[in-house]
Order: structure tokens, then sequence, then C-alpha cells
């Protein structure tokens, strides 16, 4: 049997023909033939978690919503951003109507006047096709007035967002789907409580929304007997990098990094070794070769000194240069800053010219020590996790390689430049422009 | 200058990557543009939803925003051209200067980078003859470094015109280019 369940198909369900004909909608109409509360309350049952990044579980968050006040909202987060992830642009590609399906079943859980799919404007072909799935649901019945004669109307409008990291943050989702600048704003209150146009709203994610149609047809108990005691079903993980086949892969949560990266994905090519493991997206703390038996599993993960994160693992072979890919790391958080805060706008600025001291050779000793120092002034002092999603890699990359770091002071230069991949960013002689 | 082992990820990125469905043709431009913004406000609870959208169709219109672009947007949906000027700068997606009529986009993030991306934009710069963030004399291409696109595992992922082309390594960046240009008729 199969260990899959979102992505245990080949090819595309894109055309509605095929997704019905694998079952597709029926755990809709089971769903509104049931008490929206018996909907929630299986989702609990499952221990499925945000798969956003949060890890939260979903059946409580959904909970939180107060049941008598309305307008409420259901807000699918789409704007997987993080780099070295894109697990929801696969689902969205190839199981668009598992989505569909499970928002219009939350919808109705809820009771959600509205659902919005905010879906980051670099994905215009993954936009094309949410739009054409949804108006082939709408001309079935599954969206619209009075679905499939549940007397429930459900409405769902697919936004294309235009290029902000930060809009992937929730409460920054909703002021862009305001139609403000997408910044985050100080919680409490939460979205459940006060979130689009101050509604109770719910925000999920992609695979969270598109696993909820197979909870409902198979059960929560059936879900939670996949994965470890508090690692629930599988995951799509993103494989990038260093790897023989990089590409998406779900696995329960049963399984170790080696089998995503050994197993799954070959391993490192011929002729190169493993130097480094990004587990969770690039704001997670990097993890040394030593540890591939980790776990997949949130608690894993964060018991080896990182975050499970958006569950994109990235692998760094031993031509890289550790300090040039914290420098590339700090930079997209520099870019994607929204201004807000300061320790986060001000800080992820000197960092990162600190990083490029130590990397063009210019730095003393003592600021290695200050970048850690900058790093520590940043994490929790914001109103969203911006700041430390920078704070925390490049720590990590300071503390767990400090080696590395320490022979740029020494050597007043990069000892990796002719080998790196992000040599020709940052040197003359390799002629280039940092993003 | 591209590495053996990156050869064998390159395989591997062409045969994980989904299928991609053939783009949607372009909606007609048959109408004013205040009733299509007007079309797209209407599926919001309210209208200051739809200033992404907005913002887009009168982007589409002119290539780039031009302050006339502002005052069109902001007198549909009710607001000021410096507000709709103030969310237009917050995203990168938006031009508040002229581009070229193709945008090429070298994603240069951690993933591809590792697989060969800044080959892949050093093949653009000397090809197109500009830097990241210049356009070509002859108005045709405007190139730029962009972060992550959400392509990681089958990288290196350029986007030239919001398309995605993924892998693109360096050595297939000159006929791509060529091949922009003849259809261009130059």
């Amino acid at each position: 049997m199969s260990d899959r369940i979102l992505l245990d198909f080949a090819g595309d369900r894109r055309e509605i023909a095929d997704y019905e004909a694998a079952g597709g909608y029926e755990s809709l109409k089971r769903a509104l033939n049931m008490e929206a509360s018996d909907i929630v309350g299986m989702v609990d049952t499952s221990g499925l978690r945000g798969r956003g990044g949060a890890g939260f579980p979903t059946g409580r968050k959904a909970s939180f919503l107060p049941s008598d006040r309305k307008p409420a909202y259901l807000c699918v987060n789409a704007d997987e951003s993080e780099p070295c992830t894109f697990k929801d642009r696969e689902i969205m590609l190839r199981n668009p109507h598992a989505l569909i399906e499970g928002i219009v079943t939350m919808s109705f859980a809820i009771g959600a006047t509205s659902a919005f799919i905010y879906i980051r404007g670099e994905y215009r072909t993954e936009f094309e096709v949410l739009t054409r799935a949804a108006e082939q649901a709408r001309a079935r019945g599954y969206i619209g007035r009075n679905v499939l004669g549940s007397g429930y109307d459900a409405t769902i409008v697919i936004h294309r967002g235009a290029g902000a990291y930060i809009c992937g943050e929730e409460t920054a989702l909703l002021s862009s789907l305001e139609g403000e600048r997408g910044q985050p704003r100080s919680k409490p209150p939460f979205p459940a409580v006060a979130g689009l146009y101050a509604s109770p709203t719910l925000v999920n994610n992609v695979e969270t929304i598109a696993t909820v149609p197979f909870i409902i047809e198979k059960g929560g108990e059936w879900y939670a007997e996949i994965g470890t005691e508090r690692s629930k079903g599988t995951r799509v993980f993103s494989l990038a990098g260093n790897v023989r086949r990089p590409g998406n892969y779900e696995l329960p949560l049963t399984r170790t990094l080696r089998d995503l990266i050994e197993g799954e994905g070959g391993g490192v090519p011929d002729g190169r070794t493993l130097k480094a493991i990004i587990p969770g997206g690039s704001s997670t703390p990097v993890l040394l070769p030593d540890q591939i038996d980790t776990g997949l599993d949130y608690e894993s993960i964060a018991a080896a000194g990182s975050m499970a994160g958006s569950g994109s693992v990235t692998i760094v072979d031993d031509r890289t240069c550790i300090v040039q890919l914290a420098l590339r790391t700090a930079e997209f958080y520099v870019h994607e800053s929204c201004g807000k805060c300061t320790p986060c706008r001000e800080g992820t600025r000197w960092g990162t010219e600190i990083l490029r001291r130590i990397e063009m050779g210019e730095a003393r000793q003592d600021e290695l020590d200050l970048l850690l120092n900058v790093c520590d002034r940043i994490l929790g002092k914001c109103l969203c996790p911006l700041g430390d999603a920078m704070a925390m890699p490049v720590a990590a990359f300071v503390t767990r390689f400090r080696d590395e770091f320490q022979r740029h002071i020494d050597e007043g230069g990069c000892p990796f430049v002719e080998t790196s991949p992000f040599s020709s960013y940052y040197h003359h002689d390799h002629a280039g422009v940092p993003g | 200058m591209s590495d053996p082992s990156t050869e064998q990820t390159l395989a591997g990125a062409r045969e994980t990557r989904p299928t991609m469905p053939p783009p949607t043709p372009e909606p007609p431009r048959d109408r004013p543009l205040r009733d299509r913004i007007l079309d797209v406000a209407a599926l919001y609870p309210e209208s200051r939803s739809a200033i992404i959208p907005a913002l887009r169709l009168a982007q589409e219109e002119h290539g780039w925003l031009p302050e006339e672009a502002f005052d069109e947007v902001a007198e549909a949906l009710d607001l000021t051209p410096g507000y709709c000027k103030a969310v237009a700068s917050f995203y990168d997606m938006f031009r508040l200067q002229p581009v070229g009529r193709h945008e090429v986009c070298v994603c240069t993030s951690l993933a591809c980078t590792l697989v060969g991306a800044a080959d892949t934009l050093r093949a653009f710069e000397q090809e197109l003859g500009v830097e990241a963030g210049g356009s070509t004399e002859d108005g045709l291409f405007t190139l730029r470094t962009v972060e992550c696109y959400g392509g990681c595992g089958w990288g290196p992922v350029v986007a030239i015109d919001e398309r995605y082309h993924e892998p693109l390594p360096a050595n297939e960046v000159v006929p791509l280019i060529e091949r922009l240009r003849s259809e261009a008729g130059g």
C-alpha cells in the first residue's frame, strides 16, 4: 500500500472528471450532511497540524472561531515563499480540486461567508489552474448558491498577490487582502477573533486544507494512525539543492531525513559529499551531516536543534562556503523586511553587513560575536517572525560552522572562492550581482 | 564551469517536475480599464481589496505604472493616487519605471544558486550586454534578479514575462534569447 495521500497518483488531476473518477467530491457530499462541529471534531481527532510552518493543530485553530459572529471568512495561504519551498505549488498544479473540495468543506464547517485563496503573484500558471478548477467546480454545483442542495452558499475568490514574502505571515496576508501594504499586525487579537475586515477568520495553508477531504472520507482515527505520537499523517517535503533527484516527496512523518535525502532523492551526486542540511526552509537552523538519521516529525527536528518549518529540505555539498550561504540567506530577509519593527529593519541589515565583511576578509575578530549579538537583539522582539527567520539560521551557521567563519577572518578572505557556487555574486573576478 | 554533479541534479529535476498546462489566453481588453477594475472590485466585500488586481490591470494596460495609472486606479476604487502608489511600491511585481518588452527574472535564491543560478545569470548578462537591473538599448529586454520563485527543486529558475523556465542552465540561455529576438522580428 502506498504511503501517500495527497499526491498518490502519477500525472495530474486538473480535470474535474479525473478527480471525480478517483472519488473526488464524495467527501464534500458527506460533510454537507454532517453537523459543522463534527467536521471540526474529525479534523481535531486526526491530529492534522498546519503545514505552512508553525505546525499548529488545525482542528483546534478552527475551534477558536466564535460560532455566533458573522460574517466569518476562510483564507487559504497559498503565498508559498519561504526559500527552498515549492510543495504547495505542486499540490495546486497536480491536485487543485482537493484544495477546492477542502475549502468548501472547511468553509461549511466554520460557517464562512466567503473563502479567499491568497496565491503569490509569481504563481501565475498555478493561479490559472486554480481559476479553471474553480470554474469547473462551480459548473458541477460544488461552489455557488445552495451547494448540492444543502442550503449552504459557497463563494471562493482567488486573489493573486504581487510579490512580497511577508504576505505569507497571516496578519500581513490579511492586510494585503484588505488592500493595504502587506504589513503584519500585532496579535492579539488573533485572526480567529478579528481577522479579515475585523471578522472571525480562519487562515490555513494549502496542504493543510487539501488534506481535509481525505480525513472526512476515511475518518480522523485513520489519519491519526499514520505518523508518530504527536506528528500525524504524511507531509509533502520539498527536496532541493545538491541531490540527484530533487523534487517533492510525500512521506509519512515516521520517516527520517536519510529516507528523504538518500532514499527518495538519491543522495548527493557522485564526487561530492554532504556538508549541511537546511531542514525546514531557509529560516531554520542548519543541521550537520551526522544528524541525517533525525526523524522528519516536528519533535525530532526540534530535538536536533532546528525546526520542521515549511517541510523543505535543502542539501548543501562540500563545494559551498557557509559564510556565503549565510550571507545569501540574510540578504533575502533584508529584502523582504517590511520595515515596521526596528529590530528587524535595522538588525537584518547590520547582520548582513557584518556577514559581507567576513566574506570579504574585512572583518575584525570581535565582529563574529557582534554578529551573534545582533541576532540575539532581533530574536523575539518583533511583531512577526521575519526578523527571527534571519537571526535563527545566521546564528546557527556561525555556531555550527564557527571554524569556517574564523578561517575567513584569519586568512583575510574566503577559502572557498574557487569552488563555491555563490562566489560570483560576491567577488569581482566572478562578475555578478546579488538579488 | 558546471560541475558534473550539478549535471546529475539537473537531470533529476527534469524527471520530477510536474507537467505544466499551457498558458491561459490573455483576456480581451475590449472594455475600458475602469469597467474591468469595477468587475474585479465586485468580487470583494470591500472594493479596496481589489487594489492589487486593479494595479495589475493598469500595469498590463500601460506596460508599467505611470502617474496616470495611479489616477485611474484611485478613481475607480475611490482611493487617492498617493495611496495607490504607496501600495504599489510595497510589492516587487509592480513596475514604477518603464521596462523592456520582455522581462527576464533570474532567481538567485539559495536552492537555485546551489545548482548553477549564478552561471545562468552571468550568461544572460553576457548575451544581453546589461547587468541585472538594466534594460537593453533596443528596449527588448529587462534583466533582473529575484528572490525565491518556488521552483527550488527544478532550478535554476528563470521567469520570462511571468512564465517559468526550469531548469534553465547557463548553456541554454543563448538559444532562448535568440528565439525571443527572432520572434520580435530582429
